[in-house]
């Protein structure tokens, strides 16, 4: 059986799934029972100046019958006194010192404050500290959260600060809510982070209730844009990953987040990059029982595919990542059409015509119409393959017509002309 | 048993018509209906499973791609998941129990998922479990039914040598070779489960019984399974006696071999009957005739004096519940009647093995011949005898067998080592959340 242990900045954990700061670790015994489920780690609720919330605090999306694919709140970090929240770090820790627990943190931004609530989380014996960057809702307002990941500089201040008082291991949470993650990554670094986590939530209005005409969630009539997250925000999630992954000035250990549900999901961001994956929505979904099968189905792919660690996956698919501009211009696929598969939908034929580039036309063969692949004009765009809803109907098929690759950085480099567009 | 005729139809036809009635789930719509399922926690489905399969688990790793730990999951539970996955009444167990079915009428397909994670871990050979290290210790197994395969499963994984016994394949079998071998079972093991069924089909105890084209409905059934169809019986005109889910194998199979017309012979009413409604839709889809409240009176020989021609039976009347909470039945005087049968099936209910058991000091028997046990470890009045399935419970399900099984093995070992274990499914487990104390 593979090997899952992960060493993450020098934090020790049995296997890479950790719960992320949020309800599911609001306090210690939820926290132990997760581990008891299998949970390698946990970040715990984000501690601070205990917060008064609203109710109600939590809207969704569903799509056709799965509720759930996308979940918003404007809940705040932890309304528990510091004091009990330190108290149930340290028996929790004591009680199960092999797992991995992180303390996220959030307090206002002068020096004092920070050197103070680290110096007494370092006392409980807690495996390092998550600087939370990233909240998207409330907090932001009185210039914590994404407050401080939104301004490089802040987030570059914050993170000396806390260095300076405490040698636990800081890992930094950075916002979602940037036009460019590489700043706010490079930030962090700078200011002596050992790690990254990622993404927070995204800033989010989940829909109106068309009979109050008041958004979701409803406080009072009123509603306030929340942090989106779930399995819609994976790509998103995924691309910050990766884009931070692949930066040299980065170079620091990452903790995913965002939308994963099994360890399919959790293998994917291991291999844009992630040391460890941390998880929210699914469990409050389901419950902590769904780390069984991430485990265990994570195990069963390392051995199918003689992986002997998970560290052998960290990481590896992040060289097949680059700039648009090293891409191929010259590969080639065409869709095909298993015509023995084919349920006549049509759906291939009218993406093609309305939302591509007209290639597909039903042609009437033996008595019936079917969608017919113009191979000349196809482009290869995936869409009639993505729209197709008979498994193994519509396969991309490379043409190989022998020409050597050409980018478009290479083409730009010998005819500047070509990046003007002139 | 000689062949009554030949069949109408081609080997070839009766193979189709032997096919299983549902096929195989493709990977497309395994994953579809996987995701279907809204995962439920402490989930009705494993709750209703005798052998408390997780069943959610085992659907959610469909879903999640993870086929070898779905299939571990189902046989950590039910060693004979595959089998159960094709015979279990879901519709009356997992699927009956489903919320997808409380909420839409629609309940997830939770056998056809449960064969399909099955298949595919068979079908990729992969070693799902390992014989425990061993501990010296040896059980003798006897019955290869589902009650002993499971109970084998579980005491080989605990590191037991296991040894089991199957008349099937011992000259005689075991009515034969008796005490003398359960005596010497007894000395040569440390413990014993017996697993043994039950006996033969029940006589019908009219005139006519030993005439030619009469036929043990488990004979008949079992002479199916060899599919070497030149040697199954068959006759153009078929009467079985009976409305159990026996019966209505029988009558299926009867009409799937080719028997132009097949009647089912039950002295109650259809609300009496015992089959499952699913079992009574399946004869109804096969054209099959029910004669209700009609009860067979003698078999009435040919010219020659040997064969079956035709089956003398008498109208019933219904009368107040008896004792086991059926209506009484009487026969209305001067309603005998004849039908022309060429084949006689009987399929009245399974006899007590009180034989076999009689004869083992200790272990105890109630008042309807099944062996008495402890619920808890399957232990009977003999320290050294476990017992398990139907010569225990009277004749149910698979499933409820494999179950007895499993208890038994949990029992055996806490005799022989002292040592407690729970295996998976053993009993439902409690939630455990900080909401329910």
């Amino acid at each position: 059986m593979a090997d899952l242990s992960v060493n993450f900045a020098g934090i020790k954990s049995p296997n890479p799934f950790w719960l992320a700061s949020a309800p599911p670790t609001n306090m210690g015994s939820m926290v132990e029972r997760a581990f008891d489920a299998g949970w390698g780690g946990a970040v715990w609720k984000t501690l601070g100046e205990p917060i008064r919330n609203v109710c109600s605090r939590l809207a969704a999306i569903d799509l056709g019958p799965q509720r759930m694919i996308g979940l918003n709140n404007i809940e705040l970090i932890t309304d528990r006194s510091l004091d009990v929240n330190l108290k149930e770090i340290r028996e929790c820790k004591r009680k199960y010192p092999k797992h991995a627990l992180i303390v996220s943190l959030m307090v206002e931004s002068r020096r004092e404050a920070w050197h103070d609530i680290v110096r007494q989380v370092e006392d409980t014996g807690a495996d390092g500290v998550e600087l939370n960057f990233g909240c998207p809702h409330g907090m932001s307002e009185r210039g914590m959260g994404a407050a401080m990941g939104q301004v490089p500089e802040y987030t570059s201040m914050v993170t000396e600060w806390v260095k300076e008082a405490s040698s636990l291991p800081v890992i930094v949470k950075l916002t979602p809510n940037v036009t460019n993650i590489v700043p706010p990554g490079r930030a962090a670094v700078k200011g002596g982070a050992d790690a990254i986590s990622l993404i927070n939530t995204i800033n989010s209005v989940m829909g109106v209730n068309l009979d109050t005409l008041v958004p979701h969630p409803n406080v009072g009539g009123m509603a306030a844009h929340g942090g989106y997250c779930g399995p819609a925000v994976k790509p998103i999630a995924l691309n910050m990953v990766s884009e931070l992954a692949r930066d040299r000035e980065v170079g620091v250990p990452i903790s995913g987040i965002g939308g994963i549900s099994t360890w399919r999901d959790a293998a994917e961001f291991l291999l844009l990059g992630a040391t460890t994956v941390q998880v929210c929505t699914a469990v409050m979904h389901y419950g902590y029982r769904i780390v069984e099968d991430m485990i265990d189905g994570l195990s069963n792919y390392l051995d199918d595919k003689g992986f002997a660690s998970v560290h052998d996956i960290i990481g590896r698919s992040v060289e097949r990542v680059t700039d648009w501009g090293n891409l191929d211009l010259n590969y080639k696929t065409v869709a095909r059409i298993d015509h023995s598969k084919c349920i006549q939908c049509n759906l291939c034929h009218i993406a093609c015509e309305d939302g591509a580039h007209q290639c597909i036309p039903l042609v009437q063969m033996n008595g019936t119409r079917f969608p017919v692949v113009d191979e000349a004009e196809c482009v290869g765009c995936n869409l009639c393959y993505l729209v197709c809803p008979s498994p193994g109907c519509i396969s991309m098929v490379r043409l190989d017509d022998g020409s050597h690759p050409q980018t478009w950085r290479e083409l730009s480099s010998k005819q500047p002309e070509t990046m003007t567009g002139d | 048993m000689s062949v009554t005729h030949e069949t109408p139809i081609t080997f070839e036809q009766i193979e189709r018509n032997f096919r299983e009635i549902a096929p195989p789930l493709t990977e497309a719509e395994a994953v579809m209906e996987a995701n279907r399922c809204v995962y439920c926690y402490d989930a009705p489905c494993t709750r209703a499973c005798p052998t408390h399969i997780d069943v959610p688990s085992f659907i959610k790793k469909i879903a999640s791609g993870n086929l070898t730990g779905s299939a571990r999951v189902i046989f950590d539970a039910n060693p004979i998941g595959a089998t159960c996955a094709r015979v279990c009444p879901v519709d009356v167990l997992c699927e009956g129990a489903c919320v997808e079915k409380t909420l839409m009428d629609k309940p997830i397909e939770i056998g056809r998922l449960q064969r399909y994670a099955t298949d595919a871990a068979t079908s990729r050979g992969r070693e799902l479990f390992k014989a425990g290290v061993s501990n010296g210790k040896s059980v003798g197994i006897v019955g290869s039914g589902p009650a002993g395969l499971s109970c084998a499963t579980y005491l080989a994984r605990l590191g037991y040598d296991v040894t089991i016994y199957e008349r099937k394949e011992l000259p005689g079998g075991l009515d034969t070779y008796g005490m003398a071998s359960l005596g010497e079972l007894e000395t040569s093991h440390d413990a014993v489960f017996l697993g043994v069924g039950l006996g033969a089909t029940a006589r019908l105890g009219i005139p006519g019984e030993g005439l030619e084209g009469v036929y043990d409905a488990l004979d008949f059934i079992e002479r199916i399974k060899t599919r070497e169809w030149a040697s199954v019986p068959i006759g153009h005109t078929v009467a079985v006696v009976g409305a159990g889910n026996t019966a209505i194998d029988a009558v299926t199979q009867a009409r799937r071999l080719g028997a132009e017309r097949v009647l089912m012979i039950y002295r109650r009413s259809a609300r009496e009957m015992p089959a499952y409604q699913y079992e009574y839709e399946l004869a109804k889809q096969d054209a099959v005739e029910f004669w209700w409240q009609t009860a067979p009176v003698e078999i009435v020989a040919d010219a020659t004096g040997s064969r079956v021609a035709s089956l003398r039976c008498v109208r019933m009347e219904l009368g107040e519940p008896d004792a086991s909470g059926r209506r009484s039945t009487q026969p209305v005087a001067g309603t005998e009647f004849d039908i022309q049968v060429d084949m006689v099936v009987k399929a009245l209910g399974q006899q007590k093995r009180l034989d076999l058991f009689g004869q083992i000091s200790g272990v105890e028997l109630d008042a309807a011949g099944r062996v008495r046990v402890d619920k808890g470890t399957m232990q009977t009045g003999n320290p050294k005898f476990f017992a398990g399935g139907d010569c225990v419970n009277g004749g149910r399900e698979a499933v409820d067998a494999s179950q007895m099984g499993k208890l038994a093995a949990q029992g055996i070992h806490f005799a022989l080592t002292g040592e407690r274990v729970e295996l998976a499914g053993a009993k439902i487990v409690s939630p455990k959340t900080s909401g329910l104390h």
